[in-house]
């Protein structure tokens, strides 16, 4: 009975209680067909019953008790020890920023331009390049600074970079002992608790980050780079850790038994054959950072996201253009640079280059790099850059194109809105909304069991209840009904295309760089394009959430279909299997457990995007959390709605792993129906 | 049978003399293990052992001496707690009880500082997948142990050097390891091995990873360095034949317990058990067997034109000559006394009719 677990006591017209556990005779799906068949029933006579809406504004007596709870933090400010430590860290940060800022961003009264101007910092930067990675990268980072300043946002990019790497500096401070711990540890329970710890963290949406933390150190970029840092210390440690432990135990044997200290066994053996590992970490890191650091706009973050929020919030498709295709060009730099530096110093050895003629053409090249920085200390044209109308000429031109592209396509676009919304949207809605609450409640908790077992039953419960408490119920649904429909499209698409990609090297080929691009975008500049297609309604949120989750979608079903064993499918084909039952009957049921991760990160990804999108028209509890932002009394129903966001992610998050881990026919092969979960 | 050698007899050498010494050496795995040993407990087998307290017995009371020089092989199957023993031996898995005494040293109760000071100098292990650093050019992972010492870079790769000549590795100094085949592979684990000039070394089935011939290469080549260097060797292995090319004297194990300690002509002509006599019927045993094994005791009326060989000279190596004379063969020991007759039969026993041999 999974009935009277539930949050508070079914009411009587609630659906009468599942079975939990699939019985022999009848697979889990029926099960679940069954839970949702008597749930449609039950929703035709209870709709729009004890719904728990709360219209726009409105606040419940718990929300002011959490926006009383920000006001006595705020009061508290002089007396509360942790708040001052928090505010005196956020002003170190400050510090250190705005030092940075006068460095290369911001004019350095009484100097009209900073220190050194944007000649000598895209010199520098691309000796860095060089030194790191070779002279491609070099000059893929000189191009990418000089294409900052062309467009004209050079304080912005400068702003952007600056809050990124003082946030990822802290990082591998913090993070790089962590992962050691991780790594070495032999003590199961602190291996659990640091990975739960980062499961938690990895599932939370970057959105939900912002509201608590900016409470603690203000905003500006105090709240930005604290933030970004706690967005990007998860891969580091989880990637790095995980590389040290991998670290081959015969090699550390055979090295032990030669006489090595702890010190020597580490810094000797473990992160050396780690580095390719810790450098992905790393790479990992950067990303998030740098995610993170555009959203933090929100919170008044310097960077490249201000003028991507101002655009958004003004519906100015092309004026986010510009600065969002250099959020992309600069991602796309630090993503390259960092592959290619973990790769660059084995390569040099391998190919047996001189290290002296090295020294020597970094020593010309570093003083060149000087040159330019003194020449763009003198000169005011290579100090700011010379200014153009290119980004304003540019913005005009994507504007027209939106402008022709919906006159012309509109129709098009608005027909396939209008299939997803009528045919999947529109109806999946209502009957996660407009139910009784209690019996969603039910409903999800029944599905949760029949699907997850008695494992996924616990978390089921607290986050049920937890999302029930924060009286944001409503917009909860709302939220994860569009979750839900954003996942299907991106599990469609991932299945058609990633197996394409695994049965056609060629496709596999194109598309895979495509993807890979796709996967380091930050996502808040997917919303740009969209929001020209669709405007600002739930509709660009969806879209703009299958756009960001397609890409890793896409890869592990690809991955996971490539990985069928090859004799399976030779053996297949020598019983003439059709192709079609080739896919069906061999590929896809043996790459099952790709596929349910797919839709895990997917499920995820999603929300993340959803959340994003409260700004540009999807409303729910995204829209909550932005007013929580700029709307001081809303402050507690924002925070009750990140909280709601962070449940709905636990929620789908382990109800995913448990469906996976429970599985009984995991060990048998022959049994795997695709959907049903495999080892995560 | 007085070929079975009596083991306290066999290690009973004076200690002092030993280069290792290992004596009433346990390892039992899981929780609680150092509360079973000298109760009832220790007595059972190892899967009862197991069913009644969750601990497994890796290594049951092991006692032997190796001479300074000896090649003393340790030979088993999987899981009879070879590679346990012989990582018990520099505590690379900590022994449960037991002494391990190198170089007169009881190593057990050395403290992390000296262990290590042990492990540096006086022993070396190879490996059976090699433990490469796949990060460090050939010339580097050779001079890894030196490294580690705190030796200077251009010392170590000097001394290195010499090794990687050594053990025929010239010209691959500025390789990575993944760039060599599995043989040159554990060249590399090997000249580690030797770049410390070790006074003992540990072979954990180190060729077993190869393929044959590679093996077959390897096993000479432990053999040549052997000659030359003269290092005290104690060499696991699953391979019967690689015990009987390599070692000096073999030890047999059986779930962790000692079976036989001998020399190779006596673990196959008198097998302790059931146990090595099955292990060892495979054997060609004219490649083993020295005519001590197959004479017989002189008669007056024995011949005394037939040809004079010594006790241990090998059957194979002795049939020609035996069979291409008319008189037996008369056996002598090392102050050419002769000691026993060897006739045609008894050679013809060994070569042509291997199984009907005496067991």
């Amino acid at each position: 009975m999974t009935a009277t677990l539930a949050p508070a006591p079914p009411e009587p017209d609630a659906p009468p209680p599942e079975e939990p556990v699939a019985r022999r005779g009848l697979p889990r799906w029926a099960w679940a067909l069954i839970v949702i068949g008597v749930w449609v029933v039950v929703y035709a006579f209870t709709k729009g019953q004890d719904t728990l809406v709360l219209p726009g504004r409105e606040h419940t007596d718990l929300h002011d008790t959490l926006t009383g709870f920000r006001d006595d933090v705020l009061a508290s400010r002089d007396s509360n020890p942790i708040i001052q430590l928090t505010y005196a860290v956020g002003e170190r940060f400050v510090a250190v920023v705005e030092w940075v800022q006068t460095l290369i961003s911001v004019p350095d009264f009484p100097r009209p331009v900073p220190q050194v101007g944007w000649l000598g910092v895209t010199a520098v930067a691309a000796w860095v390049g060089l030194a790191l990675a070779g002279w491609r990268i070099a000059l893929l980072v000189a191009a990418s600074f000089v294409s900052f300043g062309f467009f004209g946002y050079w304080s912005d990019a400068m702003d952007l970079l600056i809050v990124t790497f003082v946030a990822v500096a802290v990082s591998v401070l913090v993070g790089m002992p962590l992962a050691i711990w991780l790594g070495t540890t032999r003590n199961r329970y602190v291996l659990a608790a640091i990975n739960t710890t980062l499961d938690i963290l990895q599932t939370m949406p970057t959105f939900v980050y912002l509201l608590p933390i900016v409470l603690f150190v203000g905003i500006g970029p105090s709240g930005a780079v604290a933030c970004t840092l706690l967005y990007s210390l998860p891969p580091i440690i989880r990637i790095a850790g995980h590389g040290i432990r991998g670290v081959s135990t015969t090699t550390l044997e055979a090295t032990d038994s030669a006489g090595q200290t702890r010190w020597q066994r580490l810094l000797k053996v473990q992160l050396p054959m780690a580095r390719r590992t810790i450098v992905v970490g790393l790479n990992q890191t950067i990303m998030a950072a740098l995610a993170m650091a555009t959203l933090a706009a929100y919170v008044n973050g310097p960077g490249l996201g201000k003028p991507v929020l101002a655009a958004l919030q003004s519906r100015d498709v092309g004026g986010g253009f510009v600065p969002g295709m250099l959020i992309v060009v600069m991602a796309v730099m630090l993503d390259r640079t960092t592959t290619a530096a973990s790769e660059a110093p084995e390569k040099r050895i391998r190919d047996g280059a001189d290290p002296k003629i090295r020294r020597i053409v970094l020593g010309v090249t570093g003083a060149l790099a000087l040159v330019a920085v003194y020449l763009s200390r003198e000169q005011i044209d290579l100090a700011r850059f010379p200014e153009n109308d290119v980004r304003r000429t540019v913005a005009d031109g994507v504007n027209d194109l939106v402008d022709w592209f919906t006159d012309t396509f509109g129709g098009l676009t608005g027909g396939f809105k209008d299939v997803i919304s009528y045919g999947l949207l529109n109806p999946l809605e209502s009957l996660l909304a407009e139910s009784p609450w209690y019996v969603v409640a039910v409903a999800i908790l029944a599905l949760s069991a029949v699907l997850g077992g008695v494992r996924a039953l616990l978390p089921t419960v607290i986050c049920l209840a937890g999302l029930w408490y924060f009286d944001l119920w409503h917009d909860a649904m709302v939220t994860l009904n569009m979750t839900l429909v954003g996942t299907i499209l991106v599990m469609a698409l991932a299945l058609v295309l990633g197996v394409w990609m695994a049965r056609r090297p060629r496709v596999d080929l194109v598309l895979r760089p495509v993807l890979d691009a796709g996967q380091t975008i930050p996502p808040f500049v997917y919303l740009i394009p969209i929001l020209g297609l669709f405007e600002a309604t739930r509709f660009t949120a969806i879209v703009a959430g299958v756009i960001y989750a397609a890409p890793v979608a896409i890869k592990l079903v690809a991955d996971g279909i490539k990985g069928v064993s090859p004799a399976t499918l030779e053996a297949s084909r020598a019983t003439g299997s059709t192709t079609w039952q080739e896919i069906t009957k061999v590929q896809l049921p043996m790459a099952r457990g790709s596929l349910v991760l797919a839709a895990n990160q997917g499920l995820l990804y999603v929300l993340s995007m959803a959340v994003i999108g409260g700004m540009v028209g999807a409303g729910a509890l995204g829209y909550d959390v932005v007013l929580g932002f700029s709307r001081s009394e809303e402050w507690g129903k924002g925070a009750a709605a990140g909280i709601s966001i962070v449940l709905l992610g636990i929620l789908i998050d382990r109800i995913c792993r448990a469906a996976a881990h429970r599985d009984p026919v995991t060990h048998d092969p022959s049994k795997r129906p695709w959907w049903r979960a495999a080892s995560i | 049978m007085t070929a079975v050698v009596d083991q306290p007899e066999q290690t009973g050498a004076a200690t002092t003399d030993a280069a290792l010494s290992v004596r009433g050496l346990w390892k039992i795995f899981g929780s609680g293990a150092e509360k079973i040993i000298g109760t009832p407990d220790a007595e059972l087998s190892r899967a009862d052992l197991k069913q009644k307290t969750g601990c497994v017995v890796g290594v049951k009371d092991v006692s032997f001496e190796v001479a300074p020089g000896e090649v003393f092989v340790v030979m088993g199957l999987s899981g009879s707690g070879k590679s346990t023993l012989v990582r018990c031996l520099t505590r690379l898995i900590e022994p449960t009880a037991g002494e391990v005494v190198i170089d007169g040293r009881d190593i057990t109760k050395a403290g992390a500082g000296d262990l290590r000071e042990l492990r540096r100098t006086h022993t070396s292990m190879v490996f059976q997948h090699f433990g490469l650093l796949p990060h460090k050019q050939v010339i580097d992972n050779v001079a890894f142990g030196l490294e580690i010492r705190g030796i200077s870079k251009k010392e170590r790769r000097a001394r290195a050097g010499e090794i990687v000549d050594l053990v025929g590795l010239t010209g691959f100094e500025q390789s990575y390891p993944d760039q060599l085949s599995g043989g040159m592979q554990q060249r590399v684990g090997l000249a580690r091995a030797l770049a410390n000039d070790p006074s003992l070394l540990l072979f954990d089935e180190p060729f077993s990873a190869l393929d044959p011939l590679i093996r077959r290469d390897m096993q000479n080549e432990v053999i040549r360095l052997h000659h030359e260097l003269g290092k005290t060797m104690v060499f696991i292995t699953h391979d019967l034949q690689e015990a009987l090319k390599l070692g000096d004297r073999i030890l047999i194990m059986r779930d962790g317990e000692m079976v036989q300690v001998g020399a190779p002509d006596e673990v196959v002509a008198a097998p302790a058990d059931d146990y090595v006599r099955d292990f060892v019927s495979d054997v060609p045993r004219s490649h083993v067997l020295t005519l001590k094994w197959v004479m017989r005791d002189p008669r007056p009326d024995d011949s005394m034109d037939g040809p004079v060989m010594k006790a241990d000279t090998i059957v194979r190596q002795a049939a020609k000559a035996a069979l291409a004379s008319d008189h037996p063969v008369r056996v002598v020991d090392e102050n050419d006394r002769v000691v026993g007759i060897v006739d045609d039969d008894a050679i013809l026993r060994v070569v042509v009719a291997e199984e009907e041999a005496p067991a």
